[in-house]
């Protein structure tokens, strides 16, 4: 079973989020449950989803403890939620940032973290330019999909066209495949920066 | 046709299917995305002849249902929590009267402190009340569980509630294998009252009962459940040869067969208790699993049979009586009574506290070695509690409790940060 | 020009025989196919106002309808003197739920009546002033405020007379109930309380709006006549004097239901969509004494230790809704300002 759990703020479309990754798996005939973290639901406050995927039926109700992967919207949270709490090493991070771990300060936290697992991108920026509006849900999905194999590109594009309509589907489908195309770039980049 | 669902969608597209005449609901969390999806459709007119009425309390949404219930429409409506508990009176009224309204009802806390997430102090509040109650494990169940309802609360004249638990699965997306208009067709057939409002007909309905009938009425209102006890898994049997779907059905055993420590639990905790049983299972242990699904009627002889082997019960639930301790503890020991098992009261996910398989697994290995309290609550924060009594032994003005554990709980956080 | 009241002596009142009257404008209880909706054999007591009311109400609804008619009763007297089990008074479909709930059960069956292609068939709810201005009063405003197909109809007899007399919303100021004791410097119920139904009900513009009393039945008939005419929420405020909570003789029911019109404590008007379009003008205008005295409720503002401070608030509250409502025609005005100044 694959587990992530997800952080953002009420708006950012974290619940959505959690939502299509689950639909993107099933898709793909796994099974996926994807939840809230039931708060009451104002702009702007911090929220979490959880999106479970496994080949299996999946029974548990209990929240993601140790999450697979974390996906971190707003960078905001960092000082203000416990972001990383049940983290393990093997756990993949996503951050919605244009800085680095270094320069979010989280650089000694993730030393013991494998680096291939670890990425910040610019969602809101993909946002901005592919939807107008700074909703990093989608694009962060591409990057998702990109740094963790978990689902498929086109799984997320046709959960996305499924889910928004017309124009705003292809708007979202785009900045995941833009956010996307960054990581696969951005991870073969470290590939050749590796002095292996 | 299988589809990545939300639970709350997949139970009001289910409802559509049921073809209801009219729906009425007072919005109230977690319910509300189950009654916006129905309204929908209503408004679209995808499910004509349907009225949807938007009504200023749960008290009026229930006295509608009874109102057009009474004449002769099959009636639907969905509530939580405080919502059930405003409308109480209207509950029991309409199981009074006989009218087989189905109800959703999203299981949430109730307050004081005021609390939206899930629990089933809501349910247990209204077991009394002459309605049905089923419990749903899955959205599957749940989405299933409203056409066996239709179906039971019509032919018996007994209203039937299906509890699912608020947000954990009227929230969560997951697969659901969504029927079929012809398949619900075949199963549910058009409401034929056994008492209507008619003007070519009258009849007076709801008089004022003395107390030389009134105990009679109610031994009937009994019976009438009692009759349900044989319906249910006849329904669901009938059910799951049409659609493939083993849902419904009075109780459900897994892995019970020589187990001598078995958990008993309604709702949507079984499916983590399954894990945690798996788990203790693999480390030797011989546990199970008892879900009950029929909550009222009780089916105090399935309970028995399926407990038969066990010489531990462990009744985990998420409610409890205050003064007492558990609701459903109390009816499962009643009907092991004279069996060797002893029975232990677990109190669990209160106000929507998280189950975790942790703390199931802990609990299963505690009651092997015999360490297991008659009456447990699960995950409590002693430490809180005591700092709490301690303050209103010291105190008399000590302030409200709920803040101050608030407070107290926050300025650990604080401090944990601090340290980090 | 002068011109010369006529006076209907035999029946001691200005109301209209049916003799006198072309068939289309009698009663509809003077037809012998009238519904009889409620039957002889109901425990109502001696000169029950309700019963009456509430007779001639749903037998004119019965008449409107050709008998294509559906009653919710709120708990109360009416309900428990109707059908103490197994018998049963109602000569018509007929359903009970609760005490607060009358007005949302005859939306759900005038719903059901809807979508089961039954139009025709229409609901009318009932209830005491309790059901309706106080436990009532959430589904009865939310009812109106949906304008649902509904002709609600209050029987107000000014308190809880089935549990024993108790205040309501509906109580007058000064009235004696079990919970407004005459004792104190302001014995009774006290002044500046209550709910003016009629008028919260015209200020949800719902199409009508109309009060009567049992001392003018032909008048209560035509409003439920006229009531049925329309779709939408209606409100009917009907004033029954209650024998057993007002202290009053059983044959005065009528007599006393007449002068709380005549003294202008009870303004008898209809209105459309919230506005008052026709009034019931006093006859007579009489002094509130004439009808406090009538009622035993009313006793301690007379006897060894008046107060006639109190009566003439009383008055004053009676002249406000002649005012509001212009009750007083010229001529009968003229004739009463001096009787009321004495």
């Amino acid at each position: 079973m694959f587990q992530i759990r997800i952080h953002g703020r009420g708006g950012q479309g974290v619940v959505t989020a959690a939502e299509l990754l689950s639909v993107a798996a099933f898709a793909e005939g796994r099974h996926a449950q994807a939840f809230p973290s039931f708060g009451s639901e104002r702009t702007g406050a911090p929220v979490v989803s959880f999106c479970r995927i496994d080949d299996r039926e999946i029974r548990t109700r209990e929240p993601v403890m140790v999450p697979d992967a974390l996906i971190i919207q707003d960078v905001t949270l960092l000082h203000q939620v416990d972001l990383f709490s049940g983290l393990s090493s093997e756990c993949y991070v996503l951050v919605n940032s244009s800085r680095s771990f270094e320069e979010l300060g989280l650089g000694e936290f993730l030393k013991t973290f494998h680096p291939e697992r670890l990425l910040t991108c610019p969602a809101t920026e993909f946002a901005m330019e592919h939807l107008g509006r700074p909703l990093p849900n989608a694009a962060l999905l591409g990057g998702f999909a990109a740094l963790t194999h978990q689902v498929s590109l086109e799984a997320l594009d046709r959960a996305l066209r499924d889910r928004f309509e017309g124009v705003v589907g292809e708007r979202n489908a785009a900045a995941a495949a833009a956010t996307f195309r960054y990581v696969v770039e951005q991870k073969e980049e470290s590939l050749h920066a590796s002095p292996n | 046709m299988l589809r990545q669902i939300e639970g709350s969608r997949a139970v009001a597209e289910t409802v559509a299917l049921c073809r209801p005449e009219v729906v009425c609901a007072y919005p109230i969390s977690p319910q509300t995305h189950i009654i916006e999806a129905v309204g929908a459709m209503v408004k679209a007119g995808l499910l004509s002849p349907c009225e949807f009425i938007n009504v200023e309390s749960e008290f009026a949404a229930m006295s509608v249902s009874i109102g057009s219930s009474a004449a002769g429409a099959r009636t639907y409506t969905a509530t939580s929590s405080q919502g059930l508990l405003f409308m109480i009176e209207a509950v029991y009224n309409a199981a009074g009267l006989g009218l087989p309204i189905v109800m959703t009802l999203a299981n949430r806390a109730i307050g004081a402190p005021i609390n939206i997430w899930n629990d089933h102090s809501d349910a247990m509040a209204v077991r009394d009340s002459g309605w049905i109650q089923l419990f749903a494990e899955t959205n599957q169940e749940a989405a299933d569980l409203h056409v066996q309802a239709f179906r039971l609360a019509e032919e018996l004249s007994v209203p039937v509630m299906v509890c699912m638990d608020g947000f954990i699965l009227t929230h969560a997306v997951e697969g659901v294998d969504m029927l079929d208009q012809s398949v619900v067709d075949g199963f549910l057939p058009p409401y034929e009252p056994r008492q209507v409002l008619d003007p070519n007909d009258p009849v007076s309905i709801g008089a004022m009962v003395g107390p030389e009938a009134f105990e009679e009425v109610r031994y009937l209102a009994h019976l009438r459940q009692m009759d349900a006890l044989e319906r249910i898994p006849a329904i669901a049997q009938e059910f799951e040869e049409l659609t493939g779907h083993a849902s419904g059905g009075l109780v459900r055993s897994y892995r019970t067969e020589d187990a001598d420590t078995i958990v008993v639990a309604l709702g949507s905790v079984l499916g983590t208790i399954k894990d945690a049983v798996d788990v203790r299972r693999q480390a030797g242990e011989r546990v199970g699993v008892v879900g009950i699904t029929s909550f009222r009627p009780f089916p105090g002889e399935a309970v028995r049979e399926a407990l038969s082997g066990a010489s531990r019960i462990i009744v985990l639930e998420k409610a409890f009586s205050i003064g007492f301790g558990g609701v459903l503890a109390t009816d499962v020991a009643l009907v092991v009574q004279g069996s060797n098992a002893k029975v232990f009261s677990v109190v669990a996910g209160l106000g929507g506290r998280a189950i975790t398989r942790r703390s199931l697994e802990d609990l299963l290995a505690q009651s092997v070695r015999g360490e297991l309290n008659p009456l447990t609550f699960l995950d409590l924060d002693q430490a809180a509690v005591d700092r709490e009594r301690a303050r209103m032994a010291s105190t008399r003005r000590s302030g409200p409790s709920a803040e101050n554990l608030l407070r107290d709980l926050g300025s650990d956080y604080a401090a944990s940060k601090a340290q980090t | 020009m002068t011109r010369q009241p006529v006076r209907f002596y035999q029946v001691g009142s200005f109301a209209v025989g049916n003799r006198l009257l072309n068939d289309e404008d009698r009663t509809v209880q003077s037809s012998p196919n009238r519904t009889n909706s409620i039957d002889s054999g109901h425990r109502a007591c001696q000169g029950c106002g309700e019963v009456l009311g509430a007779r001639y109400a749903l037998d004119a609804a019965m008449r409107a309808t050709n008998g294509q008619l559906v009653a919710v009763n709120a708990t109360g007297c009416l309900e428990v003197f109707s059908t103490p089990y197994p018998e049963t008074s109602w000569r018509i479909a007929w359903l009970h739920s609760l005490f607060g709930n009358a007005p949302a059960v005859a939306t759900g069956v005038a719903a059901a009546m809807r979508v089961k292609g039954k139009s025709e068939v229409r609901v009318v709810a009932q209830a005491g002033d309790g059901g309706t201005v106080d436990i009532g009063f959430g589904c009865l405003s939310g009812m109106f405020e949906r304008n649902d197909d509904v002709l609600f109809i209050c029987y107000d007899n000014e308190g809880y007379m089935n549990t024993g007399v108790q205040r309501s919303g509906a109580t007058p100021p000064a009235a004696r109930t079990a919970t407004t004791v005459a004792a104190g410097p302001e014995p009774g119920n006290v002044f500046g309380q209550g709910k003016d139904l009629p008028r919260i009900a015209m200020a949800h513009d719902i199409p009508y709006v109309a009060t009567a009393t049992v001392a003018d039945l032909h008048d209560l008939e035509q409003k439920v006549e006229r009531a049925m005419e329309i779709h939408g929420a209606r409100y009917l405020h009907v004033l029954v004097p209650c024998p057993l909570g007002w202290g009053s003789a059983s044959d005065e029911t009528i007599h006393i239901a007449r002068l709380a019109k005549e003294t202008g404590l009870f303004p008898v008007f209809a209105a459309e969509h919230g506005r008052v379009t026709s009034v019931s003008p006093i006859r007579h205008r009489t002094p509130v004494e004439e009808y406090l005295k009538l009622q035993r409720r009313y006793a301690h503002l007379f006897g060894s230790s008046p107060r006639p401070d109190i009566v003439a608030r009383l008055q004053e509250i009676a002249d406000e809704n002649i005012a509001r409502y212009g009750l007083v025609t010229e001529e009968a005005g003229e004739s009463v300002a001096s009787e009321v100044r004495t």
